[in-house]
């Protein structure tokens, strides 16, 4: 490792980057909310509206080797991470060509290919999951870290005490990465916690943690890079706990009874895009035409993948029972 | 003239050891075997099917978790995702249900799921079972309960040929398979061939010819049924006993062959009654032999009580060979 690489370089082509990342989730999530309307998409569709800069600020710090696991809102961090925009946008759709292969739907996106081990939906149920991944690395003296996202939710279930403790305990390569968007469901954190600091809980298992602020994208890289170096350097867990807050409703079926819309505008106004967006448009770093083409070359893509999408074909029923047992020669 | 038989070299071993001699040669033939659960290392395992193995092959690969199956059960799944092919060892399945939701939520699905991108050669071993006077928490057999989840294959070794040689093929496997061993068969000794190895798991055997009734089991209870075959033999009575050896996917062929012959079937099952693997198997010779039935079938299962402390009372309850012989000449008429 470099003797830098742990802090972010803020240069023109990667505040950009940052930028697209966020601005792509955006734009094509809007785009799921206006398709499950029409009834394209269906199930249940968890936005990530207001919390991109976490899965812009982490993943693009982690090598293609490195491993991701992920929970039912995980559309920005399959795109973040390389999935294509069409297989993606296909799999939302049910359709064969599909990330995968249309069985999953929204909750349950995979790939192998860069290493993304789902979208899973039970909440804390990937926690587990992670740490055995990771444990297969460290077994096999591979130098590979594994991020596992979840919401402050998990920290309630038993699978969060269990993997944070086996991970130190075993000293093993993941990042736990919260993401405390400061409601499951309709419970406000303090309603369910005694503890309401997530990242204090992770220290009770030894393990090192930090608290960053999850709408500035620069924080989330900078804690994400210091976080990946110190795994790297000392193969032991870290946590992150990012500070977001989600815009939309939990799910599509949700009427939001429980907090204001005061709430939500106010934190709307501190929103990861429009904040990033206004600094680097107040320091000279974009112009105006650099936002206007990362929208349109965004729209265009999306367009294309709800094309794909619109054009994929559905699995013959026949199919049906495959895919539950591996299929041998 | 009389034939010389050459008979294979044997050995004296306990159902316990054919195990641990099955986990050995698996970690001795594959780098990516290891063991993991609550005291398999120090303590050597709450059954001693682990003794001496931290020693032979290290803490790394017989690895002492804490309590918590659930978070080590998903660990092996993640390890199995990840390249490596563990043994998750839970002291019992009464204990298992706080892993459940990793072994069907995660290990049974993610095939599927992710459009068979991602498989989990994992092997969960567990103890089941009564008889040993550990009242309601400790003695139950729920392997039905796992029989029904598809994603997943449920082995029940009754013998200590299967004792030794199902755990390699299930670690061969690349879906998670769950071995349950039944507690009352661990100090169960006999002769195994010096070169006893690996097993099918995909048949059901016949322990036991016969043209009269079938008598269907598995696991701990197959001891019982083939006592009461031998009972029954003694009036004239011929029992053909199955052992179902894998609970799923289950062997309808072999099952269905013998009801066909026999025209009549009892099926002897340590569950309790409602719902169990001992129904379904009623179903299935409805479904496909309906016709070849000379009469009803009956079953023979743990009665619907959690099993009980005192010994009269646990014994009760759960299916013994005067019950199934019961049961055999009831539906001949005898
Ligand atoms: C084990 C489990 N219990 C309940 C649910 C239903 N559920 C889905 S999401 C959710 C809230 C989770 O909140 P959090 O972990 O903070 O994540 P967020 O949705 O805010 O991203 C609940 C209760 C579930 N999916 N899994």
């Amino acid at each position: 490792m470099t003797a830098r690489d742990d802090k972010p370089k803020l240069s023109r082509a990667h505040c950009l980057d940052l930028l697209r990342h966020m601005i792509r989730v955006r734009m094509f999530e809007d785009k799921c909310a206006e398709l499950y309307t029409t009834e394209k998409i269906r199930g249940f569709l968890h936005l990530y509206d207001g919390e991109e800069a976490i899965a812009a600020g982490v993943i693009p710090v982690l090598q293609l080797r490195d491993r991701i696991v992920a929970t039912y809102r995980e559309h920005g961090h399959a795109l973040v991470r390389g999935l294509p925009m069409a297989n993606v946008m296909a799999e939302m759709y049910g359709k064969f060509e599909g990330v995968s292969a249309g069985r999953g739907g929204s909750m349950h996106l995979f790939d192998a290919e860069t290493n993304f081990y789902g979208g899973n939906a039970i909440v804390g149920g990937g926690l587990p999951m992670a740490t055995g991944l990771a444990l297969a690395d460290k077994m096999r003296a591979e130098k590979v870290v594994t991020v596992c996202f979840f919401g402050e939710g998990a920290a309630a279930e038993g699978e969060f005490h269990e993997s944070l403790n086996l991970a130190a305990l075993w000293s093993l390569p993941v990042l736990f990465v919260c993401e405390n968007n400061c409601y499951a469901m309709g419970t406000a954190l303090d309603r369910s916690e005694s503890e309401t600091d997530i990242h204090a809980k992770a220290a009770c298992y030894q393990i090192e943690t930090e608290a960053v602020d999850g709408m500035d994208v620069v924080a989330v890289e900078a804690a994400a890079r210091r976080a990946v170096h110190s795994i790297r350097e000392t193969d032991k867990p870290y946590f992150l706990e990012c500070r977001t807050y989600r815009f939309r409703a939990h799910s599509m079926f949700d009427a939001q009874l429980y907090r204001d819309k005061a709430e939500v505008e106010e934190w709307r106004s501190k929103g990861p895009i429009v904040r990033f967006q206004g600094w680097l448009a107040k320091s000279g770093i974009a112009h105006p035409e650099d936002i206007e083409k990362i929208e349109s070359d965004v729209k265009e893509e999306i367009e294309e993948a709800v094309a794909f999408a619109e054009a994929g074909s559905w699995e013959p029923v026949e199919k049906l029972t495959r895919w539950v047992y591996a299929e041998r020669a | 003239m009389a034939k010389r038989i050459i008979k294979a070299e044997t050995v004296q071993i306990t159902y316990r050891e054919a195990i641990r001699k099955a986990i050995c040669e698996a970690m001795h033939q594959d780098e990516r075997v290891f063991l993991m659960g609550e005291d398999v290392g120090r303590y050597g395992g709450c059954y001693a099917v682990t003794k001496g193995l931290l020693k032979e092959f290290g803490p790394e690969r017989i690895r002492d978790t804490p309590l918590s199956e659930s978070g080590f059960t998903g660990a092996g799944i993640g390890a199995a995702i990840g390249g490596m092919r563990p043994i998750v060892e839970l002291m019992t399945v009464n204990f298992s249900l706080l892993a459940m939701d990793q072994i069907l939520n995660n290990a049974a699905t993610i095939r599927h799921m992710s459009g068979n991108q991602f498989g989990v050669p994992l092997v969960i071993r567990m103890a089941t079972g009564a008889g040993r006077q550990l009242a309601a928490q400790h003695s139950h057999s729920l392997e039905g309960w796992y029989a029904h989840i598809p994603g997943i294959k449920v082995l029940a070794p009754a013998t200590l040929e299967d004792a030794r040689g199902m755990l390699w093929t299930a670690l061969d496997d690349p879906d998670p398979v769950l071995i349950f061993e039944n507690v009352m068969l661990y100090n169960m000794e006999g002769e195994l061939p010096a070169n006893a190895g690996p097993v099918n798991i995909e048949k059901a055997a016949i322990r036991r010819e016969g043209r009269d009734i079938s008598l269907i089991t598995y696991g701990g209870s197959l001891w019982k049924t083939l006592e009461a075959a031998e009972a029954l033999a003694r009036e004239g009575i011929k029992a053909e006993v199955i052992d179902l050896r894998t609970l799923r996917p289950l062997d309808d062929t072999t099952i269905i062959a013998s009801v066909a012959k026999t025209r009549r079937a009892v099926i002897v099952d340590e569950g309790w009654r409602s719902g169990s693997l001992a129904s379904e198997i009623v179903t299935r010779i409805v479904e496909q032999a309906f016709w070849r039935l000379d009469g009803p079938i009956a079953r023979v299962c743990s009665e619907e009580v959690p099993i009980p402390y005192p010994q009269h009372l646990e014994q009760a309850a759960i299916p013994q060979a005067e019950k199934v012989v019961a049961a055999a000449k009831n539906l001949l008429s005898k």
